[in-house]
């Protein structure tokens, strides 16, 4: 066991656990954040996205003792990010969801994509959307909430 | 206390053998350097690592690296991106870290990456290149980070990433990883070796 | 879990009467239904067997809330698992009533009689039923809660009911009077219920019909939304469990010193599982259960335990393939097959892999046991089943176990199994840790290797082709494991030794073929198997699609003018959907880019008409679906939003069968695959790129809308690789191209 000091969403957060615990059941158990998921343990799902320093990170696979003192931002947080407000609002004008367990990832990913690019192009969203898994298959609303997202972006940076 | 003679004992052992080394390789007019044969002989054992998969699974000639050691394609699409780093939201950093994460069995390295496609040492059907391809893009300073012999040396003996294969971790069942087949003491003899005989390549067929 | 908790905290009611309706203090106008002990039957009951009218002492409270702020509380009778019934049922109660859409919530029901489904007659979400069997059961409810409340007022204004009107949760009298249904709640909780109702006409309709949007889909976005695996209650434990590496073995011996070294392992036992038995794992956190397993050291007895291989499987059921079964369907003479010349038969033979559900959300149970009573929370398909599964476990009657319906990621079949054998093992668990709160978790190696799965099938099919291109004779014979055989549904199911969940889709084609055959071999083989959505339409629809489409080919027809052709007149919905899809895809069909083709198919399952189009190349040796236009006939679309989502999204799960890693294997008795590494979904980039669909306007009854968009992708996917390659694709998965 031993203690980390996190930065959870801006918010400082102290956990005492085992070095090895993935991050994301550090954040799910000890700190009873459970909008990232666990999907497979394996980062193969991409349904425990977190921004890591702001890079998209699979928190099932990343160890607490690996995080330092890099900030987290979680689904709980995302929407203190313009990005993130706009990704959300248009996941919720599109009517994406289904199941839902997947999308906390998804938005986490495609809030990632849209930080780096802001118009993305079909190949851009089918790349750095290319590692979440939706077994809904919601895909096709996905696409489409990025562009829609990013063209509210773009109009309100204009 | 105990680590104080620890580290006396330790700094002897280096003195005897540093003058071990320089009596041997020091004779009246330098020692003679190897010949082509014994640089393609040294070449040959750095190719032999070049193409081991901890090594080959990201010089590859497509846009994505491999896993494991049947180099299979990396699972959930990962890309190489504009970079060789991936692209936003699905970063090699994503899972990557700057060590191994052995609880979970993901590799991890500093500035982990793809290498560029002029140092693929594979074709597009994942097939490693000839000894003599992969030598003749090694050596190729248009197309290797402008590295002379010397520079190659330093990148064998130093790279973070090219360290990492004699330190590549657990699996996820918690099993180690292979290492390539010499040590990396052995890789950096063999690449000195060859680069004192003037980096030969091997002619191609 | 606010919701599981407030139902465990509600007082229990004193039950009488069919509906019944109770102002509680504090929380408004509860509108009840109920069924009468000895089952009298009125309204909506008429339809409804149900075997066990008895009703239960935990809860149902309401089916709605009226709550003195002015929510509007509406339960649902059904698992919300991604079909989008949690806003679907609440927005027709809602229409009925003449709600305030704005201030509706829903949430779902626990397990009790009152919810169950009035057609199964269990609680249920299954055959794709969930809006199909309840639209009338919620309007009723809607209208009857409606009666009341403009009953009141009526009392209040001294004026008569029909001289009042109702909008957005507003009762306006005839002279400009209003009031708000949550001022009249206490008032109309002492009118009587109306037996009868009138129900809106459609042009009445304010939000059936219309694209309404999910209530769920804020908290699926920012992380708010509990599902079961996201359950914490104070002091609760997690558990994992070690499986047999083969399906029925069992524990000889276990070696657990590392494994109880971890910090956080409080236990470790050998249960009994549904087949076999297994060693429990029970830790303060997920993490160090799960370590701790890794590091058990198991030895399995194996005696007598048959170890499945695909590979002898597939020799198996070839050989089977090719002898006469039990018989499905027989029209006309079977042996006319052998009067058609050799050049003018197709011989076909297919084969389907074992394939995973793999819901995004691993399978978890969470159980409580306080020795006199039980709670359990679940995200379950099969309320009904899994409750007395539990109590039978514990040695409770289902009405001490208290079980709660948690919002589940995906089920896709998955959570409904007759055997119930997480539940089991969940309270297995929590009967050992008696007054301590266990959540089990089933890992995704668990899910992938734990068997349940769709069945592998074989078929064979002959077909003799007339003269003018139609078939005229075709013997089809069909081989797989039946799904209901030794549950407690074979009853219904299974008929002169024909599990009807293996044939439909077939036996019941509506292709007009004069000579036709369908037989069926029910092998018995030690892998547990389940439905997986659209059940037998899974391969049946592939088998009749793709032969159609090729004998389309052979008679150089256009497939969909083909398709019209060979349908029986009295298949409308087909017939419907196949000249929509004509309509709406004229635009892009005929004008394809070079390398790109046209693939087709129709099929109706679960009452639903679908006919689909879809344009694909080849990139990378796999499918690209550039494109999928979906015409579908599903009766009065509920809402259309949902029922667009539903097909756009239904055809990536469809595609499922189409992956390069897209089945399960078995060797010497062992999965070969452990996670989404060796199975693999499909991603976006295996998903068609964009799915316009298109509705027939209809009125009719709502028919299901969940499974029915599985079927007809992949069929229609590689008739366009058979018009890219020439080659014909009859082994799934699919292999590189």
């Amino acid at each position: 066991m031993a203690t980390y000091q996190l930065n959870v969403n801006g918010q400082r957060r102290e956990v005492n656990v085992d070095p090895g615990t993935p991050l994301l059941w550090v954040l799910r158990e000890d700190l009873k954040m459970t909008g990232t998921k666990f999907g497979c343990g394996i980062s193969a799902c991409g349904a425990c996205t977190v921004h890591l320093a702001g890079v998209a990170t699979r928190s099932c696979i990343v160890p607490v003792s690996h995080v330092g003192d890099r900030p987290i931002v979680t689904i709980e947080g995302i929407a203190q990010d313009a990005v993130g407000q706009a990704v959300q609002n248009a996941w919720v004008e599109k009517d994406v969801v289904q199941c839902g367990y997947c999308q906390s990832g998804q938005i986490m990913s495609a809030v990632a994509l849209l930080k780096h690019t802001t118009k993305p192009s079909d190949q851009n969203i089918e790349e750095s959307m290319g590692g979440n898994l939706c077994r809904c298959g919601t895909y096709p609303r996905i696409r489409e909430a990025i562009k829609t997202a990013a063209m509210q972006l773009t109009k309100g940076g204009a | 206390m105990r680590r104080i003679r620890a580290s006396l004992w330790l700094l002897a052992l280096i003195v005897v053998a540093g003058t071990l080394w320089m009596r041997s390789s020091a004779g009246a007019e330098g020692p003679d350097p190897p010949t082509t044969a014994q640089g393609l002989a040294a070449w040959e054992q750095v190719y032999s690592v070049l193409t081991h998969p901890r090594c080959i699974n990201c010089h590859t000639a497509t846009n994505y690296p491999q896993q494991g050691d049947d180099r299979h394609r990396h699972i959930a699409n990962v890309v190489r991106g504009p970079e060789g780093k991936g692209v936003p939201g699905l970063n090699c950093a994503s899972c990557h870290q700057e060590t191994n994460a052995d609880s979970t069995g993901v590799p991890g390295g500093h500035n982990w990456h793809l290498a560029p496609l002029s140092m693929r040492w594979q074709d597009t059907n994942d097939r490693a290149l000839s000894s003599a391809a992969v030598c003749r893009a090694v050596t190729d300073r248009s197309g290797n980070n402008n590295l002379d012999g010397p520079g190659l040396l330093k990148h064998h003996e130093e790279e973070a990433l090219v360290r990492w294969a004699w330190n590549p971790g657990r699996r996820p069942d918690g099993s180690m990883r292979t290492p390539p087949p010499i040590t990396h003491e052995q890789f950096v003899a063999a690449t000195r070796r060859w680069v004192e005989a003037g980096t030969p390549c091997p002619a191609a067929r | 879990m606010v919701a599981s908790i407030k139902h465990a905290e509600q007082r229990e009611l004193t039950r009488r009467g069919f509906l019944r309706v109770s102002f509680a203090a504090g929380s408004g106008l509860l509108v009840s239904l109920y069924l009468r002990p000895r089952g009298t039957r009125e309204g909506l009951a008429q339809e409804a067997p149900m075997p066990q009218a008895q009703a239960k002492v935990f809860p149902p409270d309401a089916f709605v809330n009226i709550r003195p702020d002015g929510k509007i509380v509406i339960q649902v009778n059904r698992l919300e698992f991604g079909q989008g019934v949690h806003t679907g049922l609440p927005l027709v109660l809602a229409d009925e009533m003449d709600a305030d859409w704005a201030s509706v919530t829903a949430e779902l029901a626990p397990a009790a009689d009152v919810y169950k489904d009035p057609l199964f007659g269990i609680q249920i979400v299954g055959g794709s039923g969930s809006i199909a069997h309840s639209f009338k059961q919620y309007r009723e409810l809607g209208a009857k809660t409606r009666a009341m409340l403009v009953a009141a007022a009526a009392d209040r204004w001294k004026t008569t009911a029909d001289k009042c009107r109702t909008e957005a949760s507003v009762v306006h009298g005839p002279s400009g009077q209003s009031a708000t249904y949550a001022e009249l709640a206490s008032e109309a909780a002492r009118k009587p219920v109306p037996a009868n109702v009138r129900l809106k006409s459609p042009n009445e309709f304010r939000l059936i019909g219309k694209r309404v949007k999910r209530l769920d889909s804020p908290a699926k976005c920012n992380g708010s939304l509990k599902f079961g695996l996201d359950l914490d209650l104070p002091g609760m434990k997690v558990a994992v469990v070690a499986h047999p590496p083969v399906f029925g073995a069992r524990v000889k011996s276990i070696n657990d010193d590392e494994a109880r070294s971890i910090g956080g392992v409080t236990n470790v036992f050998e249960i009994p599982l549904a087949k076999g038995t297994g060693v429990a794992v029970v830790a303060d956190k997920f993490w160090p259960a799960k370590q701790a397993r890794s590091r058990l050291k198991i030895e399995w007895d194996l005696t007598g335990v048959e170890a499945a291989d695909t590979t002898e499987l597939w020799t198996r059921y070839r050989q089977l393939g090719r002898t006469p079964g039990n018989v499905a369907a027989a029209r006309g003479d079977e042996k006319a097959i052998e009067k058609i010349a050799e050049k003018d038969r197709i011989v076909a033979e297919y084969e389907f892999p074992f394939l995973a559900h793999s819901p995004m959300e691993p399978l978890n149970t969470t159980v409580r046991f306080d020795v006199d009573r039980a709670e359990v929370w679940a995200g379950s398909q099969f309320q009904t089943v899994d409750q007395m599964a539990v109590a039978e476990v514990l040695g409770l009657k289902p009405e001490q176990v208290t079980f709660h319906t948690e919002m589940a990621g995906g089920g896709f079949g998955r959570r409904a199994v007759a055997d119930s054998h997480v539940q089991r093992e969940a309270a297995t668990i929590a009967k050992r840790l008696r007054g301590t709160p266990v959540k089990l978790v089933w890992t995704r190696e668990d899910d992938v290797q734990g068997g349940y799965y769709r069945p592998m099938h074989f078929h064979r099919v002959e077909i003799g082709v007339g003269p003018d291109g139609l078939p005229v004779a075709w013997r089809h014979v069909i081989v797989g494991q039946s799904i209901t055989a030794g549950t407690q549904f074979e009853s219904f199911t299974i008929k002169n030794g024909i599990d009807s969940t293996a044939v439909e889709g077939a036996a019941d084609t509506h292709y007009n073929v004069p000579n036709f055959h369908v037989s069926v071999h029910h092998p018995k083989v030690n892998v547990p198997v389940l439905w997986w959505r659209s059940v037998g339409h899974t391969h049946t629809a592939f088998v009749m699609e793709t032969l159609i489409d090729e004998l389309a080919t052979r008679a150089r027809m256009d497939p969909i003018a083909y398709r019209r052709k060979l349908l029986k007149p009295d298949a409308e919905k087909l017939l419907r959907t196949l000249d929509l899809l004509d309509k709406e895809s004229a635009s892009w069909r005929n004008r394809l880019p070079r390398g790109h083709a046209l693939g087709v198919s129709c099929h109706e399952s679960f009452e639903t008409g679908v006919a689909c189009a879809v344009e694909v190349s080849i990139e990378n040796k796999r499918p690209r679906v550039h494109r999928a236009t979906v015409a579908v006939d599903c009766g009065l679309a509920v809402n259309p939003l949902s029922v667009e989502s539903q097909f756009q999204a239904g055809l990536s799960f469809g595609l499922t069968q189409l992956m390069a890693k897209g089945a399960i294997t078995l060797k010497d008795g062992r999965v070969e695959q452990r996670n989404f590494d060796g199975y693999v979904p499909p991603y976006i980039i295996d998903a068609p790129v964009t799915v316009d669909v298109h509705i027939v306007p209809s009125t009719e009854a709502p028919t299901g809308c969940g499974e029915p968009p599985v079927p007809v992708i992949s069929p229609a996917v590689v008739n366009a690789l058979a018009q890219l390659t020439g080659k014909r694709y009859r082994a799934l998965p699919l292999a590189s191209l």
